[in-house]
């Protein structure tokens, strides 16, 4: 009989070769543990090659869940169990593991020719250099392909179910249900019955194998989180952004139009957005991404909602067409996955560097709203948001997510869509006013007094006939003027109009109300950012924090927040990009940056001497 | 045009197009030619004003739009057809035309121009050619004759040039033809073509620049030289100028004396042929000094549009659909559990 122990929390990375599924194994391990009312967080790290030879370090492909009987902020710093399906998985992760922690390891791929592969003299399973963890040695695959051998699939369909084993051992050793996993995988391979029942087979086997082998003395539960009540589903960011843009086009009444060209890590918002032509979506893969984002605005010119996605290298080249719609005043959203750059970068890693582009990337005075998402399941409700301020504005607004909110995934209380904000618009439809010889007339420049925003008349409204473009307009009639005073006008105008959007106070989570620091954040920094003040917190240690959602206009309180502090720690994945905002913009503000840029999120143990470092310095 | 709103007689007239913008184009451009038969022609497409759509980038030509008492966009350099590619998918209701100019669509546009012809978008696209930029004053064009001395050129151009017709034909465009700013009834004839003809339609339309290039298509215009230079094509009519006659020649086409050629040898211009090979061996037939050159409809051909079956399938997949309910379902879909 095994023993059960009680976990509160635990932090799990399955690894393995690019073709041994490790992020369905992740996927599905994450639905189990949400079915089981965990609170998660997770994070999949992709191989940068598309294909690299099987067996070698760049080839491994991870997924990371850290799941936990309180809410949890991060998909956690380090691992405490590793699955390593193969040596150079072994190795590319054993760097990241907890010491003491423990190894689950495919020994069938421990073959001389593989350790050679990625550089191992000698077998790591027996040279003692595992000493300092517990090791499971697994024959991962010739089990699965024992247990699979009275099914009619050929040996090597068998040997490919070894995630599945791997997935029911550690869903055993988690007390894991697992059968939603199997409707999902009779529903995966619903046209090939065989291939489905011999996963499931193979699933059950590595959960009989845990339960029987007498190697695993050990099962841990963790039980539920006491999240708020509602009905939850797990989410990426990309996938709420594109059903935030969905539902957008559901609250606006208005058809959305995406013009997007592929780039990782944005893709996903396509393919997503791609499968929703039913609410009315429509999709351009474009030629290039000054099309994509051309695309998008021609569309918000004839009165769609007009999207569009990309990363750091495609909004660069979208830039004029972004200032082309500052212009027009149209409605536009640019979403901005951002990677790790410049150039080309680092595609599959994250970074958060593309703020100042985001700000001042274009040519004029040009300015934009910029909104950033804190979380994936955050992506759904900033891109309402987005909408709300492109529509009410006629404005180009810039959302920027990136490679980590991109793909991590969290459980999202699904919203009351009887919430869903009305985001319905009113397009001109009449004349507005009277020329000097008392004729009616369209003014397509004549602003809301309160929004400054000019009247949104699309082709096909009867009288209402105008020409608009990139040239410099008379405020009012939109006629081309090179007037030196109403340029000075119209520049200070658009300027005005988007420093008047109006956006929700910044909120301060200051507890004790006696904390000296302020550690203020923006974007995907706010998990790691959360955890880090609560570790500080539970040591007594007083600390406010608080994150910006809008960063242009920033919240009308921003400035009183940040003076009630001595200091403002600001951490940032670049250069300082937020401190030079702030700098410039809160002058009397003493802004310390924390700032790396590794394409990795920070760990909350980083940020949590980090900050510690500064309370302690004064 | 198919899908536009076709009214049963608006008795438009050329006046109810030109708009309150004064026209600031040089003395003698050639543009003003163009912008009066455009305004002369538009009362045809029996549209009201509002239905119709005029898209441009940037050069002299794109300012076109100000001038027409329609909707109008004026954007930035080279971009007009994929802008204009977003207004034509998404409204269906409108006649979307796109202005542009030879270092517009065949330099800094060109990837946007080739797109929107090989995707059969349901747009007009007219290129005014003068071989040169005008709006930034005089430097050569990718059409421009190599060797041409310009501001940026002191010594010669040793830029190959593009044959626009050429590219188009290859860029699996379904209207292809070529008509000039001089000729009236010409240029309207082919606008005509251009407006019934469902998908894209590119013409090119020669057009000279009295500042930088002047007398570009003179060969064509002056009386002493045009009969040799200039070919009419006409549907299913042979095709013959001058004294001379267009004949089959290995894999192309060739230009002979009509006394040396038997009248049975004379190629038989039709538009229709589903193979581009011909038409784009007519569009060989001048070379940059425009001895032989066609004018008239080159190709016209139906293909499926792009933006047509975009809506098509937008459509099937939305008729009906309540879409909060699918929203909420979208949400609730897979897997979720519940926290009491």
């Amino acid at each position: 009989m095994n023993t059960v122990r009680q976990l509160d929390r635990v932090v799990i990375r399955f690894a393995g070769d690019s073709g041994d599924g490790m992020q369905l194994t992740g996927d599905r391990f994450t639905a189990e543990t949400a079915k089981l009312g965990n609170d998660l967080s997770t994070l999949p790290n992709y191989p940068a090659e598309i294909r690299a030879p099987a067996g070698t370090l760049p080839g491994v492909s991870s997924f990371q869940i850290h799941f936990a009987d309180t809410d949890i902020l991060t998909p956690g710093d380090q691992p405490e169990v590793l699955i390593a399906m193969n040596p150079a998985a072994l190795k590319a992760n054993l760097r990241d593991l907890k010491s003491g922690g423990t190894i689950v390891v495919n020994t069938d791929e421990f073959t001389k020719r593989n350790l050679t592969k990625v550089g191992y003299d000698d077998n790591p399973l027996e040279d003692g250099s595992l000493d300092d963890y517990q090791v499971h040695p697994v024959a991962l695959a010739s089990l699965t392909i024992a247990a699979l051998a009275d099914f009619d699939v050929s040996k090597k369909d068998a040997e490919r179910s070894k995630n599945m084993f791997a997935l029911g051992l550690v869903s055993w050793m988690y007390s894991r249900p697992t059968e939603a996993t199997e409707d999902f995988l009779r529903a995966k391979f619903k046209s090939k019955p065989a291939i489905a029942e011999a996963n499931i087979a193979a699933l059950k086997a590595g959960w009989n194998y845990g339960e029987t082998a007498e190697a695993f003395a050990v099962r841990f539960e963790i039980p539920p989180a006491k999240l708020a009540a509602g009905t939850y589903r797990n989410i990426t960011g990309n996938t709420a952004l594109a059903w935030g843009i969905t539902a957008s086009g559901v609250a606006s009444g208005l058809p959305v139009f995406l013009g997007a060209y592929p780039i990782t890590p944005a893709s996903d918002i396509l393919h997503e957005l791609s499968k929703h032509k039913r609410f009315g979506v429509t999709t351009v893969q474009a030629e290039d991404e000054i099309a994509a984002v051309g695309a998008a605005l021609g569309a918000s010119y004839g009165g769609a909602l007009g999207v569009t996605t990309s990363s750091g290298p495609g909004i660069a080249l979208k830039s004029e067409t972004i200032s082309l719609a500052v212009s027009l005043e149209l409605p536009l959203v640019v979403v901005d996955v951002q990677r790790a750059g410049p150039s080309t970068g680092m595609p599959t890693k994250t970074e958060q560097a593309d703020l100042v582009m985001a700000m001042f990337g274009r040519h004029g005075e040009a300015p934009i709203a910029v909104l950033a998402p804190q979380s994936p399941s955050d992506c759904f409700d900033i891109m309402l948001e987005a909408a709300r301020i492109a529509l009410t504005y006629r404005t180009p607004v810039m959302v920027l997510s990136d490679g980590y909110i991109a793909n991590g995934a969290e459980p999202w209380k699904l919203p009351e869509l009887s919430d869903l904000p009305d985001l319905s618009v009113e397009f001109a439809t009449e004349m507005n006013a009277v020329d000097a010889k008392g004729e009616e007339i369209f003014l397509p420049f004549q602003r809301d007094p309160e929004t400054l925003a000019r009247p949104w008349a699309v082709p096909g409204t009867p009288g209402l006939q105008h020409r608009i473009g990139g040239i410099e307009k008379a405020d009012g009639t939109g006629d081309i003027s090179y007037d030196p005073v109403n340029h000075d006008h119209m520049v200070r105008t658009r300027a005005a109009k988007i420093a008047g959007v109006e956006v929700p106070d910044l909120e301060v989570d200051d507890p004790t109300g006696d904390a000296n620091v302020l550690v203020l954040g923006w974007g995907s920094t706010w998990g790691p950012i959360g955890a880090a003040v609560r570790a500080l917190r539970e040591k007594g240690v007083s600390i406010a924090r608080a994150h910006l959602r809008y960063l242009n206009p920033m919240p009308r309180n921003t400035g009183r927040v940040l003076e009630r502090y001595d200091k403002v720690v600001v951490p940032e994945m670049n250069l300082g990009q937020l401190a030079l905002l702030l700098r410039g913009g809160f002058p009397g503000t003493d802004v310390v940056g924390y700032n790396k840029v590794r394409g990795l999120p920070f760990t909350s143990n980083e940020l949590t001497d980090a900050l510690e470092e500064v309370i302690k310095n004064g | 045009m198919a899908d536009a709103v076709k009214l049963d007689a608006p008795k438009l007239k050329a006046k109810d197009f030109k708009s309150s913008q004064e026209v600031r184009w040089c003395p003698g451009c050639g543009d003003y030619a163009i912008l009066a038969a455009v305004q002369s022609f538009l009362p045809e497409l029996g549209l009201e004003r509002e239905n119709i759509a005029f898209v441009s980038g940037i050069g002299c030509s794109s300012r076109f739009p100000y001038y027409l008492n329609t909707y109008g966009l004026h954007s930035i350099h080279g971009r007009a057809p994929a802008i204009a590619t977003g207004l034509a998918v998404s409204r269906p209701d409108l006649s979307v035309w796109v202005v542009t100019g030879d270092g517009d669509a065949l330099s800094i546009g060109g990837n946007h121009l080739i797109h929107a012809l090989r995707r059969n978008v349901n747009l007009k696209i007219l290129l005014f050619n003068n071989r040169i930029y005008g709006l930034t004053k005089g430097q050569y064009s990718p059409t421009s004759e190599p060797g041409k001395l310009t501001k940026s050129s002191p010594v010669g151009s040793v830029d190959a040039p593009f044959n626009p017709l050429s590219l188009a034909l290859g860029s699996e465009a379904t209207f292809v033809a070529r008509t000039l700013d001089s000729d009236r009834a010409h240029l309207h004839e082919v606008l005509r073509a251009a407006a019934e003809h469902e998908g894209s339609a590119f013409v090119e339309i020669y057009q000279n620049c009295p500042i930088f290039n002047d007398g570009a298509f003179e060969v064509l215009k002056n009386p002493d030289t045009r009969d040799e230079s200039l070919i009419r094509l006409r549907d299913g009519e042979p095709i013959r100028f001058g004294d001379k006659v267009v004949v089959q020649s290995g894999y192309g086409l060739q230009v002979k004396d009509a006394a040396e050629v038997d009248e049975s040898e004379v190629v038989v211009h039709k538009a229709d042929v589903d193979d581009p090979a011909y038409a784009f061996a007519l569009s060989r037939l001048s070379g940059v000094a425009l001895d032989h050159t066609p004018i008239g409809v080159f190709r016209s051909v139906k293909r499926p549009t792009y933006d047509k079956g975009v809506r098509s399938q937008v459509d099937e997949a939305s008729a009906g659909v309540d879409r909060k309910e699918a929203l909420d379902r979208l949400l609730h879909a897979g897997d979720t559990w519940t926290v009491l």
